[in-house]
């Protein structure tokens, strides 16, 4: 056993192209870890996709990736507008993205099954107006 | 097996200075007792540090010219990017003709093979059953760096052989067809390489393949002799060539893809475009893309740290060298790719940055190094002898160094020595320590 490690970073909202940098990051720090290959995919898709996620529709946000004994917690929060729907914003192919952002080739309305599909657990908490904190986990075991 | 590298230091040129440190797309530089070190489980042989370094220090170490003696039978596999390096040339058949001029006994244009490697890829691109976007194998600094960081792109890569390999082996059945009297080992094919990169893919066997290269020299060992040779040509030695606009486009980015015939294709050059692309792929996909060029060298082969030209200046010759050439006059016999053009081993994961094997002792690593590294300036100014603060932090980790290297923590700490000891005189002398007080300023403008 020993103590958990964290990766802590803020998602800057303004900068498009520094979007998915984040998951750059993780993906160097698991390697450093020794972190299965397939471990590490998984994280940083769905890390990239939450990314990319806050920056669309919530301005940013804090993500932080927790590497326990026996799991990887990645906790994406931000101050949005929130999710009116999670169901169907779970449908694969939804998007609220505004043209602008499709053209830049994002919001194929993919992100959230993504991350859903590349995680063991994915919890949403959202609320209108406050903001939205997804946390999934990926198992070590 | 133990990676040998090709890009090497010349330990009395180094000084020591920062600046290939800055520039290692792999943290593969550390300075150490006032020299560069390089790191060979990480170097990718890219040739950012040689292209870099303000004293000549760096360079890549390749075989000489000398070393040709050895051979009854000499072979020239010219790269194409040697063709673009010369100023005022009027077709590449004085470059061959020069190759022979100089002692060849007979010269195999790369490019010529490099066609029969598009036209390979064409084929290999119309099967249902490959992992897209398929990704060029012709850079070995991309296809290591792929092997260390991309595991699950390693099956992305084409499983064929780049075209020297093809060139080589074709080059040596050649001359054993012709020449009956000559035994293999009489035969050396001597492949004139643009980049360290590419002599590395000798040396280590490209995914295990033994190779049919005898011997690598550079671009710029044979330049000035080539010049030499092709000042005294007389008669006009167009004939000499058999490339065309294909084979010659391999040499500058975009001329590869382009070939594929097809336009879901990306093409990009420079070490650090080429590892987002790389990233981006890991990440998205990319299921709309069906090839991936990828140089190192910005501008492609051209741009290797072995040749004596500008890029961009000899891709602009190139295209004049090659306008009236036909576009691919090298085509393969059959309708498949023969066995022959198969790499035997395709290219596998082979991780460098794990902290420690055991995943408890990794975390309190990368722990501590966290710590370390929040209690450091966060300059990476290199000054301790690593590229960043992170990667200082994790040096000292590894017990390689100690937290004394970091000038700006020492600096600290002289200061903090001066105050306890009240040396008032000195600390006047001493600028303070942040640069945004205004006494600072004040000093700036009296000098």
């Amino acid at each position: 056993m020993s103590e958990p490690i964290n990766f802590h970073f803020d998602v800057d909202g303004e900068n498009f192209s520094s979007a998915g940098e984040a998951s750059v990051i993780v993906k160097k720090k698991l390697r450093q870890l020794g972190i299965p290959p397939d471990i590490i995919r998984r994280v940083s898709i769905a890390m990239y996709e939450g990314e990319i996620n806050m920056v669309i529709h919530a301005n940013g946000g804090k993500a932080d990736v927790t590497v326990y004994d026996s799991e990887i917690v990645i906790t994406l929060a931000d101050r949005g507008p929130g999710i009116p729907d999670i169901n169907l914003a779970m449908q694969e192919g939804y998007s609220t993205a505004r043209e602008n952002i499709r053209s830049l080739g994002f919001g194929a309305g993919m992100g959230l099954p993504n991350m859903k599909k590349y995680t063991d657990s994915m919890e949403i908490e959202t609320e209108l107006g406050v903001g939205t904190t997804i946390t999934m986990k990926v198992s070590l075991q | 097996m133990k990676y040998k590298q090709s890009v090497s230091l010349d330990v009395a040129k180094c000084k020591g200075c920062t600046t290939c440190l800055k520039r290692c797309p792999t943290e593969a530089i550390r300075i150490r007792d006032g020299h560069a070190v390089i790191s060979s489980a990480r170097c990718i042989d890219c040739g950012e540090c040689i292209k870099v370094c303000p004293y000549k220090a760096k360079k890549a170490t390749h075989d000489k010219l000398e070393a040709l003696e050895k051979y009854k039978y000499k072979i020239a596999l010219p790269a194409p990017a040697l063709y673009g390096q010369f100023d005022n040339l009027e077709n590449i058949g004085y470059v061959i003709k020069g190759l022979y001029d100089m002692g060849f006994d007979d010269v195999f244009e790369v490019a010529k093979a490099a066609e029969l490697v598009s036209a390979y890829t064409r084929m290999y691109l119309k099967r249902p059953d490959i992992p897209k976007p398929v990704i060029s194998s012709a850079c070995p600094a991309i296809t290591r760096i792929i092997s260390m960081n991309y595991p699950f792109l390693c099956e992305n890569v084409i499983p064929l052989l780049p075209p020297v390999e093809i060139a080589a082996r074709l080059a040596r059945e050649k001359a054993l067809k012709e020449h009956p009297e000559l035994q293999s080992e009489d035969i050396g094919v001597i492949f004139i390489s643009p980049c360290p990169a590419k002599v590395s893919y000798v040396k280590n066997g490209f995914a295990g393949e033994s190779n049919n290269i005898d011997e690598v020299i550079s671009v710029r060992d044979v330049y000035f002799i080539l010049i030499d040779k092709m000042k005294q040509l007389e008669e006009d030695p167009a004939e000499f060539t058999e490339a065309g606009m294909i084979g010659i486009g391999w040499a500058s980015t975009g001329g590869e893809a382009s070939a594929v015939f097809n336009d879901r294709y990306l093409a990009t050059d420079g070490i650090e475009e080429c590892i987002r692309v790389l990233e981006q792929i890991d990440n998205e996909g990319f299921t709309n893309l069906d090839y991936v060029e990828l140089n190192a060298c910005s501008g492609g082969c051209v741009g290797g740290a072995m040749t004596v030209a500008n890029p961009y200046i000899a891709q602009a010759r190139l295209q004049h060298l090659k306008r009236y050439l036909p576009v691919s006059p090298n085509r393969p016999e059959q309708d498949d790719i023969p066995d022959f053009a198969y790499v035997t081993e395709s290219i596998e994961y082979n991780p460098y940055n794990a902290l420690s094997e055991d995943r408890n002792v990794a975390r309190q690593m990368l722990s501590e190094m966290q710590s370390i590294r929040n209690g450091l300036p966060g300059l990476d100014c290199g000054s301790c002898g690593a590229p960043t603060c992170m990667a200082f932090a994790e040096d000292i980790v590894k017990g390689e160094t100690n937290v004394d290297e970091c000038t700006v923590i020492m600096r600290m700490l002289f200061h903090e020595y001066l105050e306890q000891h009240k040396d008032k005189a000195l600390l006047d002398k001493l600028k303070p320590l942040k640069p945004s007080q205004p006494s600072d300023k004040e000093a700036a403008d009296e000098t």
